[in-house]
């Protein structure tokens, strides 16, 4: 199997304060890859690393081969990751379409071109009533989705999705699991995601990475991690994770 | 967009055409006036609107525009359409030198509105001394036949003038709605709404920043070249001057910051009201000396306030068209 992603002993630091240390972790091309922790665990920060809007103190990080650590964000979702932001940042005064159209542009020449394809996104991620209406009109929940169909219009190899569960009802919730599934097994899109809705995780996850403190102490199987003592440990007061 | 709004744009648009024929020389001044500020306003519009820049220091690359193709006109006789190629590329050039500065060592915001007044400013100062293009004397261009229509030498009627100036507005408008609808455009907008996602889905903001400056730049040197011609003196005090940066945004402003009609029409409501408050005074026999600008001031203040997005947005509601 290819790594397609490849973390090195990656350390990121916020004066002073320690947010990752020294980690290290890979995804596999095809895979479906969660990283899960309790606040503060450094979770967002990886991401930002990987995705170039923070640049690593130390360490490297590989993508399919290629060094990308320190590279511009549009740099690296030039070589094929796309992302989502925790803390969604839509682009407030245009239209939903208009919003994955600029994605869309990424790969594709001609505007027209772009807004057929943002199109189709839009309507699998069931926003396509929604289409037309200025993305400040949108519930929170629209606007995860939004992020999820904005990044994917780049055509990424690697999608970055950080906490796009959060705040969506279970049915909601069952209905994005399952479109991420069918693009991690239609169309080949690798995943990393960070997310704290377990249900989300033991449905999607090939591999589980667990974060405390900036550091990584379990990696394995949904299965394996949730029963690993330190995993069980860090979250502390609760007996089980499901 | 219904038939009755195209047909009614059409009308208006007609109404331009023909204005010279039915129109006396006030009327036409006026009408100038107007044309040129909803020009301004749209050039600015490329950078503030589209793309989020905010400039107030765009009296730079009028003062610019307008002392390049008048020193070589004044200087060697070489006619504006020769000389406005070398404003546009001044132009440009000094455009991308305030934004490579402000956006490869991350100024932004104010700080950057900052810099484009700082700009302006210190050029002003620089022209004020420059003795070769007349200094604070201003440098005065000949006026020759003013009822021989010369074009090559922007020499001629007003009529002359209307039409250029019509034809730039025209131009201006037809290059801004082809933009909003291209690449340029949606990454623009996407900058100006939030430049980190922008990034994040694989925009150059830098690349795309500099395109705005440059472009809005280039587009402004034209109406300096136009100033410069029309009324054939120039002077650093006053076409560098913040007030004319004011001026310039003000249009966009009142009708619609970031939209296709909005510095148009904007640009027609200021100069309507500009004139409608002095017949107003001279009706009323109000004439003290600062009344015209308080109400002025008064009716700007209340339009902002009650529509804080600009007369266009609301009017295109009503009309049921796209803004």
């Amino acid at each position: 199997m290819s790594m397609l992603l490849d973390v090195q002993g990656v350390s990121k630091s916020f004066r002073g304060l320690r947010a990752v240390g020294n980690v290290s972790f890979e995804v596999e091309e095809g895979a479906i890859v969660a990283l899960i922790g309790p606040n503060g665990a450094g979770k967002t920060t990886i991401f930002n690393m990987v995705a170039g809007a923070l640049r690593p103190d130390d360490g490297e990080i590989l993508f399919a081969g290629k060094p990308i650590g320190g590279l511009r964000p549009d740099q690296v979702c030039a070589l094929g990751i796309g992302r989502t932001f925790q803390i969604v940042k839509p682009f407030a005064g245009l239209s939903v379409l208009d919003n994955v159209i600029v994605g869309a542009l990424r790969c594709c020449a001609r505007v027209d071109e772009a807004r057929a394809f943002a199109s189709t996104i839009v309507d699998k991620l069931g926003l396509g009533s929604k289409r037309a209406f200025p993305v400040s009109s949108l519930t929170l929940p629209d606007r995860k989705k939004l992020e999820v169909a904005r990044a994917l219009a780049t055509r990424p190899k690697l999608l970055l999705l950080d906490e796009v569960m959060a705040g969506l009802r279970s049915l909601e919730c069952d209905q994005l699991i399952a479109f991420l599934q069918e693009i991690n097994q239609r169309d080949g899109v690798t995943i990393l995601l960070i997310e704290h809705v377990m249900r989300a995780v033991m449905a999607l996850a090939h591999k589980v990475i667990v974060l405390h403190h900036g550091k990584m102490i379990a990696q394995g199987s949904p299965a394996q991690v949730i029963l690993d003592p330190a995993v069980l440990e860090c979250y502390l007061g609760e007996e089980t994770l499901l | 967009m219904n038939r009755r709004v195209i047909f009614v744009f059409a009308a208006l648009g007609g109404v331009l055409l023909c204005l010279p024929s039915i129109a006396n020389n006030y009327v036409l001044s006026v009408a100038t006036l107007f044309l040129f500020f909803a020009y301004t306003g749209q050039a600015w519009n490329i950078m503030t609107g589209f793309a989020g820049q905010l400039s107030l220091g765009h009296s730079l690359y009028l003062g610019i525009g307008a002392y390049a193709s008048a020193a070589l006109y004044f200087h060697f006789g070489i006619g504006p359409w020769a000389g406005l190629w070398l404003s546009i590329v001044l132009c440009g050039l000094v455009g991308s030198v305030v934004g490579a500065l402000a956006f490869r060592y991350g100024i932004s915001g104010v700080y950057f509105t900052l810099l484009t007044i700082a700009f302006a400013e210190f050029t002003r100062i620089g022209f004020d001394h420059w003795d070769w293009l007349g200094g604070s004397g201003g440098l005065f261009l000949k006026v020759t036949r003013r009822d021989q229509i010369d074009l090559l030498n922007l020499r001629g009627t007003p009529a002359m003038f209307y039409y250029v100036i019509l034809a730039l507005a025209a131009t201006a408008l037809a290059l801004s709605a082809w933009l909003l609808r291209s690449r340029a455009g949606y990454y623009w907008q996407a900058i100006r709404e939030n430049e980190e996602a922008a990034q994040a889905l694989g925009i150059n903001t830098f690349r795309w920043k500099m395109l705005a400056v440059v472009t809005s730049a280039a587009m402004t040197s034209l109406a300096g070249v136009f100033s410069a011609f029309y009324y054939n003196n120039l002077f650093p005090e006053q076409i560098f001057s913040i007030n004319r940066s004011i001026e310039t945004i003000l249009g966009p402003i009142i009708g619609g910051i970031g939209t296709l009609i909005g510095p148009i029409l904007g640009a027609a409501l200021l100069t309507l009201l500009a004139d409608g408050v002095t017949e107003l005074v001279a009706a009323l026999g109000w004439e003290v000396a600062g009344v015209k600008q308080l109400i002025y001031g008064v009716i700007l203040f209340a339009v902002v306030t009650l529509l804080p997005h600009g007369v266009w947005p609301v009017l295109a509601r009503k009309l049921k068209v796209s803004r």
